[in-house]
């Protein structure tokens, strides 16, 4: 057959030169993208895994010159300082994402949304200082609550934006055949739209919770730290983030390898923490 | 209430056909509905009857659709609004609460919609759950029943704890229908039931039609001429909005009125 505009031969080359440099190029950006990640588990394993024992889970910190000890307190700390900030962050997150995505097509709506894009952007430092003036200078003294509220600031926009996004691509049938069915619009919120949507809203409060539990400098005047044991909500708690800023900029070779082990440790209990919650959360039909 | 009266009173106006041996069970009186500033249907004047299936035929966009959720109150979801009057078994539908309405007033929709979160026993009774109906022994009952009058029991008695999007589309609009007669409506409102489906689907859903109107009232939108006139007993023809013509079935697929009806009909517009 014969071609009606014939090519000159060497535009394909041209096109298949372009496309093998792009493709090159794309390659190497993703490669760039993991290899932090894979630096990040090398450093924190490799420094990280000798002071990883029995002793580190179990026992408190040593005073300084004396080796050995653990972190248990932190390590319970942390865990304390997520549930609070997700226990206030995520049915604040979860419902506000509700009212915008289905009521908030007013003014309202809109100012919230704002503020909560505005709040996202926010240091956490500044939400740190602010959680200072509003919960610590109060009640005159620093304390686990203050530091879960401050993560729970955190959280909020996470999860409300995330609630409002997996909300809105839920179709409008399924509400619809809910209406048809004479459903009072709050269940058809609740126990339709928030089911469907439920997978993406998990993800959502994983990251905010994920995103909290790595924070540090709120918690520097909030819940400030805590060398002993201690699991009361109203005194200063010990959390993994504020014992590795503090021991990894110490002046004592042991400390800095404890600060290696607690960032080990830090990652593990995110990862077990986004397993269970994996786990809890598992639907058993997908939307 | 006996048809002979209402009917006389208003038949000049609505053009709605006299059926015999068929009392009236929704009343549309001068119905016009607005979106905004835009007016979708006017001056609708619609006698329906109760057990007979009424099919709404037209082009799209004259407002076949927006009609049948006027009876529902679906439109008000959406912000449409509407003068006139709607009479549902002597009472007027604005002074019912909506959900109430919906619980009599059960509809169809165009595209399958089971929800896909729950199984295909809790499809068919999600609008009894959802309204506090907890009796586990009657609700199974009610799975049975239900599916059975959609005639899908057979074919999902052995897949009830599967989820209700894992079935065929023809078989989610069979499973769409069953939730909505296991609330027991008075009517069903069916929007285009049958157009995504194939033509096997088709017919049964058509079959179960025919099933269907010795228990309930159904009013049917379509597209699909020979469908209206398989399984409806009498036919309205919208078109820009304004009710055309309407009359028995088969006056208006043999002698209509109107020309603009026949033209229709026949293919040569719309």
């Amino acid at each position: 057959m014969e071609m009606k505009f014939p090519m000159k031969k060497f535009i394909f080359y041209k096109r298949r030169t372009a496309n093998f440099v792009m493709l090159s190029l794309s390659l190497l950006a993703a490669l760039i993208t993991i290899v932090p990640l894979v630096f990040i588990f090398y450093y924190t394993i490799s420094k990280g895994i000798s002071n990883l024992n029995i002793d580190f889970f179990t026992k408190l910190p040593t005073p300084v010159g004396e080796t050995g000890g653990g972190m248990v307190n932190a390590i319970v700390g942390t865990i304390i300082l997520i549930a609070i900030g997700g226990g206030i962050g995520i049915p604040v997150g979860i419902m506000s994402g509700t009212y915008l995505s289905e009521f908030g097509k007013n003014k309202f709506g809109i100012l919230v949304r704002f503020f909560t894009d505005v709040l996202s952007g926010i240091p956490s430092i500044v939400v740190g200082v602010v959680a200072y003036t509003l919960v610590v200078i109060p009640m005159k003294h620093f304390s686990a609550l203050a530091g879960g509220i401050a993560l729970a600031i955190l959280m909020i926009p996470t999860i409300t934006r995330t609630t409002e996004e997996m909300i809105k691509l839920v179709p409008q049938s399924y509400r619809e055949a809910g209406l048809a069915l004479g459903i009072p619009k709050w269940k058809i919120t609740v126990m339709i739209v928030l089911k469907t949507a439920w997978k993406g809203i998990a993800t959502g409060i994983l990251l905010g919770l994920s995103r909290a539990a790595g924070e540090t400098a709120p918690l520097l005047f909030t819940s400030l730290g805590n060398r002993f044991w201690s699991t009361d909500i109203f005194q200063p708690i010990a959390s993994l983030t504020v014992y590795i800023y503090q021991y990894s900029t110490a002046p004592f070779k042991d400390w800095n390898d404890q600060a290696w082990t607690a960032a080990l440790a830090l990652i593990l209990l995110i990862s077990v923490l986004s397993l269970v919650f994996r786990i809890i959360t598992r639907s058993k039909y997908k939307a | 209430m006996v048809v002979n009266e209402q009917v006389n009173i208003t038949t000049e106006k609505t053009k709605s056909p006299h059926i015999a041996g068929s009392s009236l069970k929704i009343s549309v009186k001068e119905l016009s509905v607005f979106f905004g500033k835009t007016k979708v249907l006017s001056d609708i004047n619609i006698n329906i009857f109760e057990r007979k299936v009424l099919a709404i035929i037209g082009p799209s966009g004259c407002g076949k659709s927006t009609f049948l959720r006027s009876l529902n109150r679906m439109n008000e979801e959406v912000g449409g609004n509407f003068t006139g009057k709607i009479i549902f078994d002597d009472e007027d539908i604005m002074k019912l609460d909506p959900v109430y309405l919906r619980r009599r007033i059960g509809m169809v929709f165009q595209k399958p919609n089971p929800f896909p979160t729950m199984s295909i026993a809790n499809n068919v009774v999600a609008g009894l759950r959802m309204n506090g109906f907890r009796d586990k022994k009657k609700l199974k009952e009610i799975v049975e029943t239900s599916l059975r009058q959609a005639a899908l029991w057979d074919e999902v008695k052995d897949i009830l704890h599967e989820s209700g999007a894992n079935i065929s589309g023809g078989q989610q609009q069979r499973l769409c229908i069953a939730r909505t007669i296991a609330m027991q409506p008075e009517v069903i409102l069916m929007d285009e039931p049958a157009s995504a489906l194939d033509p096997i689907s088709t017919a049964k859903i058509e079959e179960l039609i025919f099933e269907l109107k010795k228990k309930y009232t159904i009013i049917i939108v379509t597209h699909n001429m020979q469908q209206a006139s398989r399984v409806s007993d009498y036919t309205a023809f919208f078109y820009m909005g304004k009710l055309i013509e309407m009359d028995k079935t088969i006056k208006i697929f043999t002698d209509p009125e109107l020309k603009q009806t026949e033209d229709y009909i026949s293919g040569r517009f719309g």
